[in-house]
């Protein structure tokens, strides 16, 4: 019996529809950066499917590519929120509304 | 044996991934998305992909995961509480209810037009090697890569700055 590809295709929308959840209901800066790493783990699930389906090496190759840009934006966005909670002690986001009018 | 091997590793993703968006605690989410990207990494060898795999086990969980690791346990927070003020909790529900919405498109227009329990097309030999990947990156995906080694450059120059206390 195999696996049709619709499968992988629903798990990759599973997580990354949680993913969006995550992002969008919580406060704690560190948890919204997880979950937008969730989201790039569901599109490169997308991207390995299609790439086996099609016969086609293309999508393995982007998720390569999409791994190093993840890693480059961990690690700025991680120094990013260091430097924040050195100013302000904290790394709630409903606490950093300087810019709010 | 791999639709057994899909639905336990499909079951142990779909979970892992939904705790990592409930815990209060950085450091269980953080956890729950290690074992998440393990059983992806599973799920990628299912689908033929080897260098997928061991670059997903290397690099995501092995060294992004652990420097998410090091700030959560750099920054030591208290856990987050949770503050059930109606403001809050219309956001919350608006989000899920949209984000829903969004899981039944993404199903309706994409889950159901290959349900048939085809295998797949015949697969080309050294399909997801090593040895084909390296091939591709050299030659047709070259300028890509060579694009990339900037940004991590240009990444590792901001994070550095970023991370300074003080300029002199």
């Amino acid at each position: 019996m195999h696996v049709p590809l619709s499968a992988y295709l629903i798990l990759s929308a599973f997580l990354f529809v949680l993913g969006v959840i995550g992002v969008a209901t919580r406060r704690n800066a560190l948890i919204i950066f997880m979950c937008i790493e969730l989201m790039l783990n569901a599109v490169n699930l997308s991207f390995v499917a299609f790439s086996r389906f099609l016969n086609s090496m293309d999508g393995q190759i982007f998720v390569f590519f999409v791994m190093a840009v993840a890693t480059a934006e961990v690690a700025v966005g991680l120094a990013i929120i260091l430097a924040i909670h050195r100013n302000r002690e904290t790394v709630d986001v409903a606490e950093l509304n300087l810019l709010k009018w | 044996m791999e639709l057994v091997l899909f639905v336990g590793l499909a079951a142990v993703a779909a979970v892992s991934g939904l705790l990592v968006v409930v815990q209060r605690h950085a450091l269980y989410s953080a956890m729950f998305l290690i074992i998440n990207m393990g059983s992806l990494a599973g799920l990628y060898v299912l689908l033929h992909a080897h260098f997928v795999w061991a670059v997903q086990v290397l690099v995501y969980a092995g060294a992004i995961m652990v420097l998410f690791l090091f700030v959560i346990m750099l920054l030591n927070l208290p856990r987050e509480e949770v503050r059930w003020a109606s403001r809050d909790l219309k956001r919350i529900l608006a989000a899920a209810l949209l984000s829903l919405v969004l899981l039944g498109e993404l199903v309706l227009v994409v889950g159901f037009r290959s349900a048939g329990p085809s295998a797949g097309p015949a697969l080309a030999p050294g399909f997801g090697t090593t040895e084909t990947v390296g091939r591709l990156l050299f030659t047709t995906f070259l300028f890509p890569f060579e694009i990339t080694s900037v940004i991590l450059l240009v990444a590792i120059v901001g994070a550095m700055v970023l991370a300074k206390k003080h300029f002199d």
